[in-house]
């Protein structure tokens, strides 16, 4: 368990132990030209209509905006397991399964209870 | 920890359950992970707006929908200005560590003109949608978009006020440990703005042109 290091390294202070980690102007530079990859292509696909098929397109946008994100939380927020002890990576891990079942979980339910909802009149069929 | 507790109740004849001997907490220690947990708190409220604009996005009330109102190249702008405000943050961050103050504060003032520019184009966007009469109380997709678009325009924001206020810092009393721990925590602050971002131009600009 981490305990064992952490009474190890207990009496040389907090500081050895992972504060916030640091990122090389190599690292800033690879992050910065990955995440200009990563936001070109999604709005060259949508303004320019290059694939026909709009769940196609979209698709492909949601994939690029997830790489994105954690190519900032990489290179830009120096993400990684060692920093804190890793309980950077926890709170983040957490906070991801909060996100992930709110957001999931309101779109599933507000979908099908649109769905389930009684037909409104179509106005465009009306005379 | 549970090596004292056990050792301490063999030898008295209650148990302590607290630690007994008291490690030191040099001052800031814990500031990086406490700042990080704020951000992922953030984080969670960011998700729960998102999630709102989700449901919300497709009632449009027979009012403007976002193919009417969004101008993608103007969003690409926009982007592009947060994304370089982003690597000039980088930027800065080296020069603090090799301590070069005035290096560090060009850095820093570069920053915030791109983030200035990115509150402009919001603005200007925003005040050309209200001037069409797309207003928060249009309908449910707006008062949602507006929401989202503009708690990240007001971090933003506070992001700005916070830069200065530490470029002030710098200048007085130089790159010492306590600025650069809250330039640091500035800078998580910054790049986490973008994250934000790159949901709002996916979901609510890019997405919503697809729909």
């Amino acid at each position: 368990m981490t305990t064992d290091s952490h009474a190890l390294h207990s009496d040389a202070g907090h500081d050895d132990h992972g504060g916030a980690a640091h990122g090389s102007l190599k690292s800033y530079l690879i992050g910065f030209g990955l995440s200009v990859i990563l936001t070109a292509v999604p709005f060259w696909l949508v303004m320019t209509g290059t694939i026909a098929d709009k769940a196609v397109t979209a698709l492909i946008v949601l994939v690029l905006a997830a790489v994105q994100i954690v190519v900032h939380m990489v290179y830009f927020l120096h993400m990684n397991t060692r920093s804190e002890n890793g309980w950077t990576m926890m709170a983040m891990i957490f906070t991801v399964v909060m996100v992930v079942i709110a957001l999931t979980g309101s779109l599933w339910v507000m979908h099908h209870l649109n769905i389930n909802m009684m037909p409104m009149h179509d106005m465009n069929q009306m005379p | 920890m549970s090596v004292a507790t056990t050792q301490i109740s063999v030898q008295g004849s209650e148990p302590i359950f607290h630690v007994i001997d008291e490690h030191d907490h040099p001052e800031g220690a814990s500031t990086m992970l406490g700042f990080w947990i704020y951000l992922m708190s953030d984080c969670l409220i960011f998700a729960m707006l998102f999630a709102t604009y989700g449901v919300l996005g497709g009632n449009y009330a027979a009012g403007p929908a976002p193919k009417d109102l969004f101008d993608l190249k103007l969003v690409a702008l926009n982007t592009t200005m947060l994304l370089l405000s982003s690597i000039t943050y980088g930027f800065a961050m080296l020069t603090m560590e090799k301590s070069k103050i005035g290096q560090t504060q060009l850095w820093l003032a570069i920053t915030g003109l791109f983030g200035l520019a990115f509150l402009g184009i919001e603005l200007t966007e925003f005040a050309h949608m209200i001037h069409e009469g797309a207003t928060p109380q249009r309908s449910a997709f707006l008062s949602s978009f507006f929401t989202l678009v503009g708690t990240h325009g007001l971090h933003v924001t506070f992001g700005l006020v916070w830069l200065v206020t530490l470029m002030v810092q710098t200048a007085r009393f130089g790159l010492t440990t306590a600025n650069r721990r809250r330039l640091m925590c500035l800078s998580m602050f910054w790049h986490f703005l973008d994250v934000v971002w790159i949901g709002v131009f996916t979901f609510v600009y890019l997405l919503g042109m697809l729909r």
